[in-house]
C-alpha cells in the first residue's frame, strides 16, 4: 500500500466524534484520496466510548491499517485509551482545559489546545471539535479554503451566523497550530480523482435499487438497519415500497409476498432476525419464489456484542431452514462489493427461483470506503429467469388448467406466472406438491412424485453451480504462504500480504466470495501448490475452515481467528503468519491492542 | 376493493371450482364458508385470474386448493404477512385470506393485530372452530374454559381470545361475524367484505364435527342471533360494536359489528403506489435519480 494517515477521534456517544469525522471524510474525498472508516462504538446513545479511525492515501485504502498518526481524543477518557498506543512520529491534539494527557511515548508530539482562548465555548458547545479540526487540518498541510467550503455546507440550513462563527472557530484552531505545532513531514497529496464515500449498508441498499427492487422491508436490528434508512430515505425517488413491519417472521413473509406478485423484494437483518426468518426461506424454496435476504452479522450469540463484528453465522446460513433445498450464499468481498454483488445475486436467484442470501458483516455494513462512481453501476445486467407476466414474456399454455407451474424440466427450473396473468391459475404451497400445484402431502402422497418434485428441485443446483464464477488466487502463484478468507477480510489479508511479500515472506490471498455453491475442485486445484495454508477467520471455531473441510477434505495447516469483536489490523496477521512459520503454534488468536 | 369484470353474469359456481375436491371430515363447517366465498365471488363477477387467496396451515387452510383463483398455502401463521407483501407489490389484485382460528389468533396473532391498524385491503376469513383439527384436538385461542381436549386434558384454564373484539380494539375497520350454517347471510358478509376498502375482518363459525364437542350446530343454532334483525343497531358506532361483541351465551350475535370507510387504506396512503400497481413499474431507477442518489456520497 502507498503512503497512508490515519486519524483516530474519541470520544463519549453524543459528543459529536462523527461531525469530525465526517468533516475529514469530504476533505480527503474532494482532494481526491482514497479513505477507509470504521467506527468501533458500543450500544449508547449517549456517553461510553466510541473511537472513530479514518485512514486516508493516494491508493486503495482497504482496511483501518496498524495504527494512528493524528490522535483526536474529546475526552480524558479517549486519552487515556489511546495515547499510549501512538508510536514516534505521530501527534495529539486535545483541550488542554479539560483533558490531562498521560505518557506518551517518545517522539510523539502534543498538541494542547487552549480552548477558550480561542473560542467562546459558553455559545459553541463543540468548539474544542472544531479547533480541533482547524488544527489537524494545518498540521496535515491541507490549505483551510478546503475546511471552509465543507463547513459552509454542513451549517448552511442553520444560517450564516453560526456558518461564521464555525469558520471563525476553524480559522482560530488553524493559525494556532500553525504558530504552535509541528506538521507531519509528508503533507497530504492531492489528486485529480473523485470518489464516492458509503457505507455497507448504503452500497446494498443502493445495489438493490439498482437492481430493480420494488419491495423494502425490515425491523430495526445493528448493524442491518443502515440499511432500511436508505431505503427509507430514497423510497420515492427511487419508486420503492419500503416497510418497517412488526417482526422478522413479518419481514420475510411479505417480502416473499411481494416477490410472488412479481417485483424483485429484498430484506436485511441480522443474525437474531435471520433466525426468526429461517422458516420463511424454507417456504420461498418451496413455492419457488425468489428473494434476496441480507444478514448482517454482529458479535453473538443471542444479542452478543450488538455493535461488534464477528463472521460467527456461516452455519447459521449453511442450515438456515429444514430440509435440502437450493439456495445460494454470497458474502461480499467489501464496500464496493456490497453494491456489486445484490444484482448478480438477484439474477441467480430469479433464474433459478430460490433464496438468495447475503452474508454481510458489521465491518463492511458500518465502515466506509471511497469507491469510484463506475463501480455504482445503476444499469446493471438483469435477468428475471423464465416469468410469465401480462407482459406475455415466456407464455406457453392459454388456459387455467394446462398451466402446469412446477413442470419438470431437465434444468429444474419451471417457467413462473405471476397472479394476476389470465389463463395460468394455481395453487403454490409449501406441502410438496405435483407439476401443477396440487398437494402430495394430505390426500395424494406418493414416494414417486415426491422423488420426481424432490430431484426436480435439486436439480437447479447443478446450474447455479455453473452461473457462479469460481474464486481466484491474488499474488504469485507460488508462495511461502497461502492466506486464505472470505468476505470483508478481502482488505486487511490483502494489506497483510503485501507487508509479508516486503518482509521477504511471499504471501498470496485465496478469497472465497460464492459461498454456496462452493467451487471445491477450484480451490483444492489453487490450494494444491500451496507450501502452507492459513486461514483468517473473524470467529472462535474456524466457521468456514470447517466447512470447507465438510465440502473438500481440505484441512489448511494454521488458523488465523479473531472473536473479540474488532476486525483484524494488518500486523495482527502478520505477526501470526510468523509465529506460525516459526512452528510456534497452528492457531494463532491476535489480541486486540486497543481498548473499544 | 374488487375489479369486476365488464360482463354480467359469465362466471358460475363451475368456474370456481378447484383442482380437487376438498378433504374435510363430512359435516365440516368450512364446507359452507367454501360454498359462501364462490358464491360471492360469482355474484361479485370478479376474474378469477384477478383474485389471490391465500392461507396459512391447518385443515381450514387448504382452502386455496380447492378454490379456481390465484392460490398461496403458506406457512402456519403467516398468510396476513405474505398477503400484505403481494398486495401492496400488485395492489389491483383481490387478495383473500383464509385460515383457522389457531392460524390466525395463535402462531400469527403478532401478524392478525398489526395487518388490522394498517388498514390492508384484504378480506380475512378465519374458519374458528374453537379447536386445533389438523394436529387432532387441541386447545385453541378461542376454546372455552372448562374445555377438554387432549392437550388440556382437565380442561382449560386459559381465558378465550375474543376475536371480534380484539379486531375492534386493533382498528379494523370492517368487523362482522358468520356462521357457516347460514349460507345468504355469510355469502353477503363476504361480499360486503370484499367489496369494502380496507381490512375486512370476518370470523365465522365453523363447527369442527370430530374435535369440537362443545360447539356443535346444535349449539349455535339456538344462540346465533342477527345484527341485521335489530333496525336499531347501527355498524358505524364503535362504541355500540364493542359493546355487542361482548355479548357471549344465550345470545350470540352474528352479522356486520362496525365499519368504517374514512381511513385509508395501506396501498393508498402510499405515494409511491400513485403510479399504479408497482409491479408493472419500470424495474430501473430512473437516470436523474440514480445520479443524485451517487452525488449525495460526494
Amino acid at each position: 500500500m502507498q503512503q497512508t494517515f490515519a486519524i483516530g477521534i474519541g470520544g463519549a456517544a453524543g459528543q459529536g466524534v462523527a461531525t469530525p469525522g465526517d468533516i475529514f471524510a469530504k476533505i480527503f474525498s474532494r482532494r481526491g484520496l482514497h479513505l477507509n472508516a470504521y467506527n468501533a462504538y458500543q450500544s449508547i446513545i449517549r456517553g461510553g466510548h466510541t473511537f472513530l479511525t479514518i485512514r486516508t492515501g493516494p491508493g486503495k485504502v482497504t482496511n483501518m491499517g496498524d495504527g494512528t498518526d493524528l490522535l483526536i481524543p474529546l475526552n480524558q477518557d479517549s486519552m487515556d485509551r489511546h495515547l499510549k498506543l501512538l508510536t514516534a512520529g505521530a501527534a495529539c491534539i486535545y483541550n488542554a482545559e479539560t483533558i490531562k494527557p498521560a505518557t506518551a511515548a517518545k517522539g510523539v508530539q502534543l498538541c494542547p489546545l487552549p480552548v477558550s482562548e480561542l473560542a467562546d465555548i459558553t455559545r459553541n458547545k463543540v468548539a474544542q471539535n472544531t479547533l480541533a479540526i482547524g488544527a489537524g487540518l494545518h498540521m496535515m498541510g491541507i490549505g483551510f479554503p478546503a475546511l471552509e467550503e465543507v463547513l459552509r455546507e454542513q451549517f448552511k440550513r442553520k444560517g450564516e451566523a453560526v456558518v461564521a462563527e464555525n469558520v471563525g472557530v476553524a480559522r482560530a484552531g488553524y493559525d494556532f497550530a500553525a504558530a504552535h505545532f509541528m506538521a507531519f513531514p509528508n503533507p497530504l497529496p492531492k489528486t485529480e480523482n473523485r470518489y464516492a464515500i458509503l457505507s455497507g449498508n448504503v452500497a446494498m441498499a443502493m445495489g438493490g435499487a439498482a437492481a430493480g427492487v420494488k419491495f423494502y422491508c425490515a425491523y430495526p436490528m445493528s448493524p442491518s438497519t443502515g440499511v432500511l434508512h436508505w431505503m427509507a430515505a430514497h423510497a420515492r425517488k427511487a419508486g420503492i415500497m419500503v416497510r418497517q413491519v412488526e417482526d422478522e417472521i413479518g419481514v420475510i413473509n411479505m417480502t416473499i409476498g411481494a416477490a410472488h406478485a412479481g417485483v424483485r423484494a429484498m430484506c436485511a437483518t441480522s443474525g437474531g432476525g435471520f433466525a426468526l426468518m429461517s422458516e420463511g426461506l424454507g417456504m420461498s424454496a418451496m413455492i419457488e419464489t425468489p428473494v434476496v435476504v441480507i444478514n448482517c452479522q454482529r458479535a453473538g450469540p443471542s444479542t452478543g456484542v450488538p455493535t461488534k463484528t464477528e463472521q460467527g453465522d456461516l452455519w447459521q446460513m449453511l442450515g438456515a431452514a429444514f430440509g435440502d433445498y437450493p439456495r445460494v450464499i454470497a458474502a461480499p468481498l467489501d464496500i464496493g462489493d456490497c453494491f456489486k454483488l445484490i444484482p448478480e445475486i438477484f439474477n441467480v436467484a430469479d433464474r433459478f427461483q430460490c433464496p438468495g442470501l447475503v452474508l454481510c458483516d458489521l465491518l463492511l455494513s458500518e465502515g466506509r470506503l471511497s469507491v469510484e462512481t463506475k463501480e455504482l453501476d445503476f444499469n446493471p445486467t438483469v435477468d428475471r429467469g423464465e416469468l410469465i407476466t401480462t407482459k406475455g414474456a415466456a407464455s406457453v399454455v392459454a388456459t387455467n388448467g394446462d398451466y402446469k407451474r412446477y413442470k419438470i424440466t431437465e434444468s429444474g427450473i419451471s417457467p413462473r406466472a405471476i397472479p394476476g396473468v389470465p389463463g395460468h391459475i394455481h395453487t403454490v404451497a409449501t406441502d410438496e406438491h405435483m407439476e401443477d400445484g396440487v398437494l402430495i402431502s394430505d390426500e395424494f402422497t406418493n414416494p414417486v412424485k415426491r422423488r420426481a418434485m424432490m430431484e426436480k428441485r435439486m436439480r437447479k443446483v447443478a446450474g447455479i453451480e455453473a452461473a457462479v464464477p469460481p474464486p481466484a488466487l491474488m499474488g504469485p502463484r507460488s508462495a511461502d504462504v497461502t492466506l486464505i478468507g472470505w468476505g470483508s477480510t478481502k482488505g486487511v489479508i490483502e494489506e497483510a500480504c503485501e507487508i509479508l511479500n516486503n518482509q521477504g515472506i511471499s504471501a498470496n490471498q485465496l478469497q472465497i466470495r460464492w459461498l454456496v455453491p462452493l467451487h471445491g475442485e477450484a480451490i483444492l486445484e489453487i490450494l494444491k501448490d500451496s507450501r502452507r495454508s492459513i486461514m483468517v477467520e473473524n470467529n472462535y471455531s474456524g466457521q468456514f475452515a470447517r466447512y470447507l473441510r465438510s465440502e473438500t477434505s481440505f484441512v489448511p495447516d494454521g488458523h488465523i481467528r479473531k472473536y473479540d469483536g474488532e476486525p483484524f489490523m494488518p500486523h495482527h496477521i502478520v505477526e501470526a503468519v510468523k509465529e506460525q512459520l516459526a512452528g510456534k503454534t497452528q492457531l494463532s488468536v491476535p489480541m486486540h491492542e486497543i481498548m473499544v | 376493493m374488487a375489479t369486476r369484470v365488464q360482463r354480467a353474469s359469465q362466471l358460475t359456481m363451475a368456474d370456481m371450482k378447484g383442482r380437487v375436491d376438498p378433504d374435510w371430515c363430512p359435516g365440516c363447517g368450512d364446507f359452507g364458508v367454501l360454498a359462501a366465498v364462490q358464491k360471492a365471488l360469482v355474484e361479485l363477477q370478479i376474474p378469477t385470474h384477478n383474485v389471490v387467496t391465500i392461507s396459512g396451515i391447518g385443515c381450514s387452510s387448504n382452502f386455496p386448493g380447492y378454490m379456481n383463483t390465484y392460490g398461496m398455502h403458506t406457512l402456519h401463521g403467516r398468510a396476513l404477512a405474505v398477503a400484505t407483501g403481494l398486495k401492496l407489490a400488485n395492489h389491483a389484485l383481490t387478495v383473500l385470506v383464509t385460515g383457522g382460528d389457531g392460524d390466525g389468533f395463535g402462531i400469527g396473532g403478532n401478524h392478525f393485530v398489526h395487518s388490522m391498524r394498517r388498514n390492508v385491503d384484504l378480506l380475512y376469513v378465519v374458519m374458528d372452530n374453537q379447536i386445533y383439527g389438523l394436529t387432532t384436538g387441541q386447545t385453541s385461542p378461542t376454546s372455552r374454559v372448562g374445555m377438554k381436549t387432549k392437550s388440556m386434558p382437565f380442561g382449560n384454564i386459559e381465558a378465550p381470545i375474543n376475536p371480534i373484539s380484539l379486531a375492534l380494539a386493533a382498528g379494523a375497520t370492517f368487523v362482522a361475524r358468520g356462521y357457516s350454517a347460514e349460507q345468504k347471510h355469510l355469502t353477503e358478509l363476504i361480499k360486503q367484505g370484499i367489496e369494502h376498502p380496507g381490512f375486512s375482518f370476518l370470523d365465522v363459525f365453523s363447527p369442527c364435527v370430530t374435535y369440537n364437542h362443545d360447539n356443535t350446530y346444535q349449539w349455535f343454532r339456538p344462540r346465533v342471533k342477527k345484527l341485521e334483525e335489530d333496525s336499531a343497531y347501527d355498524s358505524t358506532n364503535w362504541l355500540a360494536a364493542m359493546e355487542k361483541s361482548l355479548l357471549w351465551g344465550d345470545e350470540i350475535p352474528i352479522g356486520k359489528f362496525f365499519v368504517r370507510t374514512d381511513v385509508p387504506t395501506l396501498h393508498g396512503a402510499e405515494p409511491v403506489l400513485n403510479d399504479g400497481p408497482l409491479v408493472h413499474h419500470d424495474l430501473r431507477v430512473p437516470l436523474d435519480a440514480a445520479r443524485s442518489f451517487v452525488e449525495e456520497l460526494m
